[in-house]
């Protein structure tokens, strides 16, 4: 958890960093540097138009967990309640539509549909964001369904009901603390999917729109380069799997810290 | 069993109706005429007419959309509006390179994952599981596109063993198929990784029952217990895993064609895409998500096969 978690804060630290400071400016390009391997000047050497591939790492970053977060927000703020709706009303026909509705979600293959998403509605970084988010929504809502349901079961909340308290009232002051953790693991993963899936996006073209920088597209802008100047495709590559696998590892990790069942096992 | 069978049934009935409403709403709100994409600028206003009823799209939303989905019943995808021949016929050059692409894959995930996840349980703690369990984290974090870039830059321009792109077609089985091994290995690696995790935490859920206790107290050695008795049950979690992966492999074949330049479903959607050829993007979407919910309909009814409890669950 401990690695998981620095280079988790590593590249938060990168991209919060990139907003007040850059090595270089990505915006101006110097030809006559193109395809420098790394050196004192530019760390990370520069790619086909001379631009420091140290900045625009550090701006992709940015990119990538800017839509990586408002993606997994969107799962969460519509998933949850709903997932949580389902379980207060368990066995209804509401019940009933909300997880045949994630069913659906889930049957239909989410690239193609992101792919979809974003090529009719034109592509942009917002877009991408949606196609992504959607996808979220019925993890969120499964997950806190399964999780809100054994709680319902508990004493403390057939005292919340005796004393009167409606089921939205112990839906969010009983259930929804005691189903947090759990949400915060699944959080962690589903914003390392969410890198993974921008990434996928923009090396394809239909995520941030040029000049933003993100790592798919410098991947796409490398793929072409990697016999003369492997570098620019190794670097950015080498970010996504870094931050996703701090973000995976940090996940084990707070699932293990978090899981008082786990605390017990280990002492 | 015949009950579970019927309603497994219905409920891919009901799903497959609500995929194609979908996928036919959101088709219609894409905003742009295709008739007047087809025929360019400067076009006279009769001729486009002519050809929006040519197209059926004056006719009402629901006829369409009946005619849409039992045309597809018949085999009919009706034709593409830039190719100007059948959609069935486009589908069915493109959907023998997509599909053993993503059977490929699936087969190098499986044999890659299983004595993987099987020797990471039973060493569970040694050198072998550690190194294991540390690869795939790896392998989950590898996108697989930069994979195949990566795969392409060694295997093929360093080390000229293998092309970097194209398909030959399958007149000659070996050449086509190794020119589908760079691709299915790059999907089949970050999946292998997921099923070797999954695959060995299951069998160390079952690792620690009883009846493989018993197992050994009858005399079956370590290894024989776990062959016969752990491998086995613990195959329903990763059944439930491999059923899924098969429509990541199918989907994540689009880009993966890209990268390789295989003329497969994936490249005939983003050629449709940017052709505004709409009625190939709905109907080779629709295939798509059928065969996703086919498979995993196949997949809940091998579980009932697996594990007798399940069909009375329903």
């Amino acid at each position: 958890m401990v690695i998981g978690a620095t280079l988790t804060l590593v590249f938060l630290s990168l991209a919060a960093l990139s907003f007040i400071y850059t090595p270089y400016n990505i915006q101006s390009f110097d030809i006559p540097n193109k395809l420098q391997r790394p050196n004192a000047n530019n760390w990370l050497g520069t790619d086909h138009f001379g631009r420091d591939i140290m900045s625009m790492v550090m701006l992709g970053a940015r990119t990538s967990i800017a839509v990586a977060v408002l993606a997994v927000g969107i799962g969460i703020c519509a998933g949850i309640p709903l997932g949580l709706l389902a379980a207060a009303r368990r066995g209804s026909l509401l019940d009933e539509l909300i997880m045949r509705g994630n069913d659906l979600v889930f049957a239909f293959p989410s690239l193609v549909i992101a792919i979809l998403i974003t090529a009719i509605f034109s592509p942009s970084a917002i877009n991408a964001i949606i196609a992504i988010g959607i996808f979220n929504v019925p993890v969120f809502a499964r997950l806190s369904r399964g999780a809100a349901l054994p709680i319902w079961e508990r004493d403390f909340i057939l005292a919340a009901r005796v004393a009167g308290k409606s089921s939205l009232h112990i839906s969010i002051e009983h259930i929804l603390p005691n189903i947090t953790n759990l949400m915060i693991v699944q959080g962690t993963i589903q914003f390392s999917l969410g890198i993974l899936a921008e990434a996928a996006l923009s090396y394809v073209g239909l995520g941030a729109q040029p000049p933003t920088a993100s790592w798919g597209r410098m991947l796409a802008d490398a793929q072409t380069l990697t016999s003369i100047a492997p570098h620019t495709a190794l670097i950015p590559g080498m970010a996504i799997v870094f931050m996703v696998l701090g973000l995976n590892l940090l996940g084990d990790g707070l699932r293990d810290w978090l899981d008082p069942r786990t605390k017990v096992a280990r002492s | 069993m015949i009950r579970y069978i019927a309603s497994r049934l219905l409920s891919l009935t009901l799903s497959l109706i609500a995929a194609s409403i979908v996928i036919f709403a959101v088709i219609e709100i894409i905003p742009g005429d295709p008739a007047s994409f087809m025929l360019g600028v400067g076009v006279r206003p009769d001729t486009l007419e002519a050809l929006r009823d040519q197209m059926g799209l004056n006719d009402p939303l629901a006829m369409r959309y009946f005619s849409w989905v039992t045309g597809m019943l018949t085999g009919d995808f009706g034709i593409s509006w830039t190719y100007k021949i059948p959609v069935s016929e486009l589908v069915d050059d493109r959907i023998w390179v997509s599909l053993p692409l993503a059977i490929y894959a699936l087969f190098l995930s499986t044999i890659i994952a299983f004595p993987a996840g099987i020797i990471a349980a039973s060493h569970r703690g040694g050198m072998g599981d550690v190194s294991i369990m540390g690869a795939t984290q790896f392998g989950v974090a590898i996108p697989n596109f930069w994979f195949a870039m990566i795969l392409v830059l060694i295997f093929a321009i360093k080390l000229p063993w293998f092309s970097a792109g194209g398909f030959p077609g399958w007149d000659d089985p070996l050449l086509a198929l190794k020119s589908l091994t760079l691709p299915a290995i790059a999907l089949a690696l970050p999946q292998a990784a997921i099923l070797a995790r999954v695959m060995r935490s299951s069998l160390l859920d079952n690792l620690g029952e009883d009846y493989i206790r018993t197992a050994r107290a009858k005399g079956l050695t370590h290894r024989q217990a776990l062959w016969r008795h752990g491998v086995r049950n613990a195959m329903i979690p990763v059944l439930t895993i491999i059923g899924l992966q098969f429509s990541f492999l199918l989907a994540g074949g689009i880009i993966i064609e890209q990268i390789f330049f295989l003329p497969g479903l994936g490249r005939l959607i983003f050629q449709a895409i940017s052709a505004r050829d709409l009625i190939v993007v709905e109907s080779v979407v629709m295939l798509l998500v059928f065969v996703v919910i086919l498979v995993n309909f196949a997949v809940d009814l091998a579980y009932a096969a697996v594990d007798p409890r399940l069909r009375s669950c329903e």
